[in-house]
């Protein structure tokens, strides 16, 4: 098994984990890392599309990565913003029910 | 011509809605982010405009495309253009200039107003964006700022529902997106580019290809609610501010399937398999079905009209079946996806159009429950009137875009030999003829209670709500009667590529 | 706090099936790659062949910010949707992270650290141009001064008002504005000439550093929780 077949198959484990947890696993912050290790995978995958054995790697895959984590940092930054909110959301209801 | 090019018209596209979206960041005065935003939707029309008419005069494939950067694929990236593309920008630019003049008039609240604009210019980035797109993962991250957009501007809302709905939403769209980044990288592991027109050159019926195809269309499937994947559009597109709904129900959806209808039959196509085509007809027929069973069923306005979007959706899939390479001679191929482009603009229309018609009902009433609509029709003719144009639009009856883009479906449908799929686009019409006037019966028939009466006296409608929801209802209209030309600019466009037997 | 979010657990027969039918899946696509053989040759040649003429000499810094510059533009439009959608109303200040502590350890080291951090992203954004580091990596650093200097709670950041709203965007206007801008000389967007090209590429990335240590902050703040003040009781 050569160096870039060993990335692609983790990275695509990697992607059925997240796949898991995102589907399976209830908790929703689970759910929003579960996206994130999804991502790892899929830019694991494209890494190693990039490998070049005994050569100058591929400069493509590395950029897309990089732009693919930017994304993601966006992605997981609005899925949390909305988290806190629904939360505060929730604790200002459940505040008013709690109140006589 | 005056030596205005195609080609130099095309990164404008993306810049002028960019541009707009900085200004509205940085503009503090909400007046002046209404005022430029519909100043600057107008002169997106005029651009979407000039390209539609000059298109025709480029029939080389090499005159629609644009090399960023000057590089061209596969190092750089490359801007292309064709009839398909060229009319959902337009009709992009026509919806998105009325709703921004709707959008103007609806959002008072000066958080909400100054969070709208950016995003909504960030929306139309995204959308002109992927109609433009001729780089695989180009597009990638076009998806993700019309997911995020989208997710955002569905979270304006603010209530506890909406805020659910997006988070549900993003979710399902950064699913979706990741699905589809894994079927890019097992494309580009194959065959070492981006550019889709190269990729539809070297890609081979072969596992690889196979999976990447797969991987993508449950991604963009994902994206655009096809029947089993549609759970997260109700919520979303029923608790979004009305201009949001629309726009979401009227363009975002459409951009995904774009995409999907660009690799089927374009780009992967030497993957694409008879069972796979005829799969997707299949779902989409069960999408029209139950999609409008739903809607008959809903309880709330707004989530009725999201439920027929469900059901609108599902006609658009018939293009795969019609359009399979094996079962269609080229002649056919082109008849079935002139009818699903007639059919997208057709429902972009209806389907703003009923949105804003129910946002303003919402508006008006404080509430969107259907059995409590008695009688409204009395208080807001204009938004009923709007309603029924856009309904019988959805239902396809005459003159509307609905009627011919139906016609043309049904047509392609005999021609091709497969009848059943005519025969579920005339039960879906029957179905929503029953949503349709489910709501119509209730606002024309019987008074409003009276303390709903008292209540509406209090809260007048700003005339541009009801005037802009109109005026998207008349567009379908206008389509309905102005049939021959829109098919005439579809024709010479030389939509797809592949379907005009052309070489990529 | 996070109890009514989660999704409910689903029954144990549908969770077998998911399970069943994501482990076929991972497991055709394993195959399905070491089946297909070694991966294609990619575009380094291509990126070689024209590095000379991308103003720079590291080849990911010149994909990012050169050949494939349109990605990396759309990429800083994402950073400002999530930006306008966490921003807190104009007028309002972004919560203050943790009260202040009048920790003088923690202070000391703050103002010990930050300006090195300062020093540090400046120089990664420098030498994107030859070797790994660029924007994005400054950006990050930066914003890690950022926070440090918002959990103190000496300096707040009031992302509502104009001055930040403009840090905040000034990346995408710089971007775009230049890419239209090099269109007046050369006649395509997005094609630097070739001369200038380092010097823009490290304008726009200069530019794109702020606007992504802002928006870093801006997300981070908008994250932590808040502090009820107005509760009473234990």
């Amino acid at each position: 098994m050569t160096q870039d077949l060993i990335y692609s198959v983790c990275g695509i484990a990697l992607f059925g984990i997240g796949l898991y947890g995102l589907i399976i696993v209830p908790h929703i912050l689970q759910k929003i890392l579960a996206v994130n290790i999804m991502g790892v995978g899929v830019f694991m995958l494209l890494v190693a599309a990039g490998h070049n054995p005994g050569g100058v790697s591929d400069p493509v895959p590395h950029a897309m990565v990089l732009t693919g984590i930017v994304v993601a940092v966006a992605g997981t930054a609005l899925a949390l913003s909305l988290v806190c909110r629904i939360g505060e959301l929730q604790r200002d209801g459940a505040d008013e029910e709690a109140a006589p | 011509m005056n030596g205005l090019q195609l080609q130099t018209l095309l990164p404008w596209l993306v810049a002028l809605p960019l541009l707009a979206a900085v200004a509205t960041v940085l503009l503090q005065r909400l007046w002046l982010c209404r005022w430029l935003s519909v100043a600057l939707s107008a002169a997106q029309l005029a651009l979407a405009l000039t390209v539609l008419l000059l298109l025709p005069e480029q029939s080389d494939s090499a005159a629609r495309r644009y090399a960023l950067g000057g590089w061209g694929a596969p190092l750089g990236i490359d801007l292309y253009i064709d009839g398909f593309a060229a009319l959902l920008l337009a009709t992009t630019a026509a919806v998105g200039f009325l709703l921004s003049i709707y959008s103007g008039a609806y959002f008072n609240e000066a958080d909400k107003a100054a969070r709208f604009w950016p995003l909504w210019w960030l929306l139309m980035v995204a959308l002109n964006g992927i109609f433009l797109a001729a780089d695989a993962f180009n597009i990638y991250v076009t998806l993700e700022i019309l997911g995020l957009s989208a997710v955002a501007l569905v979270a304006l809302q603010g209530s506890l529902p909406a805020l659910q709905a997006a988070l549900r939403y993003l979710l399902v769209g950064l699913l979706g997106s990741l699905c589809y980044l894994l079927g890019v990288a097992l494309l580009y592991r194959a065959y070492g580019t981006l550019d889709l027109a190269q990729l539809a050159l070297q890609a081979q019926a072969e596992p690889l290809s196979w999976a990447a195809l797969g991987l993508i269309t449950v991604g963009l499937l994902l994206k655009t609610a096809l029947l089993p994947l549609h759970f997260w559009l109700p919520p979303a597109h029923s608790s979004a501010p009305a201009p949001v709904s629309a726009a979401l129900s009227g363009l975002v959806v459409k951009a995904s399937f774009y995409l999907l209808a660009r690799f089927w039959l374009e780009t992967l196509d030497t993957a694409a398999t008879a069972g796979g085509l005829q799969m997707l007809g299949a779902l989409g027929a069960a999408a029209v079905l139950l999609g409008s069973l739903q809607a008959i069923r809903a309880r709330r306005l707004k989530l009725l009209v999201a439920y027929s979007t469900v059901a609108q959706l599902g006609y658009l899939f018939l293009l795969f079946p019609l359009a399979a390479p094996l079962a269609a001679g080229p002649g056919i191929a082109g008849a079935a996806l002139d009818a699903v482009a007639y059919f997208i603009i057709a429902h972009a229309c209806a389907k703003a159009a009923m949105f804003l018609a129910a946002g303003n009902i919402q508006r008006a009433a404080g509430h969107d429950d259907i059995e409590r609509l008695q009688g409204i029709a009395r208080r807001l003719p204009l938004s009923l009137l709007a309603f029924g144009v856009a309904g019988a639009s959805l239902i396809g009856l005459p003159p509307s875009g609905g009627f011919i883009a139906k016609w043309l479906l049904l047509d392609t449908a005999i021609d091709s030999g497969q009848w059943w799929w005519a025969a579920v686009a005339i039960g879906g019409g029957l179905l929503a003829a029953v949503y349709v006037f489910r709501v119509l019966n209730l606002a024309f028939a019987g008074s409003s209670s009276t303390a709903d009466a008292l209540r509406m006296r209090r809260l007048r409608l700003p005339k541009t709500l009801s005037v802009s929801a109109f005026a998207l209802a008349l567009m379908t209209v206008l389509l309905g009667f102005n049939a021959l030309w829109v098919l005439d600019l579809l024709d010479i466009g030389a939509p797809l590529s592949y379907l005009a037997g052309e070489t990529p | 706090m996070f109890h009514k979010l989660d999704g409910a657990k689903l029954p144990l027969g549908l969770r077998l099936i998911c399970s069943a039918a994501i482990a076929a899946l991972t497991a055709v696509l394993i195959a399905i790659v070491i089946l297909s053989g070694p991966a294609a040759p990619g575009l380094q040649a291509e990126v070689a062949a024209q590095l000379a003429r991308s103003g720079v000499d590291n080849p990911v810094t010149a994909v990012l910010l050169n050949f494939r510059s349109y990605d990396t533009l759309l990429e800083v439009a994402v950073l400002l949707v999530v930006a306008v959608a966490t921003m807190p109303a104009p007028g309002r200040r972004l919560r203050p992270a943790l009260a202040p502590t009048g920790d003088m350890v923690l202070i000391g080291l703050i103002d010990l650290v930050v300006p090195v951090v300062v020093v540090v992203g400046a120089y990664l954004l420098w030498v994107g141009a030859y070797a790994p580091g660029g924007a994005f990596q400054a950006g990050a650093l930066l914003a890690g001064a950022g926070v440090l200097v918002s959990i103190t709670g000496r300096f707040q950041f009031s992302f509502g008002a104009l001055p930040a709203r403009a840090i905040l965007a000034l990346g995408l206007l710089t971007f775009t504005v230049t890419a239209a801008a090099v269109a007046l000389q050369t006649g395509v967007f997005f094609q630097y000439p070739t001369a200038a090209a380092g010097v823009l590429i490290l304008f726009i990335e200069a530019a794109a550093t702020i606007s992504i240590a802002a928006t870093l902050v801006l997300l981070y703040g908008s994250l932590v929780p808040p502090a009820r003040e107005q509760e009473s009781g234990p």
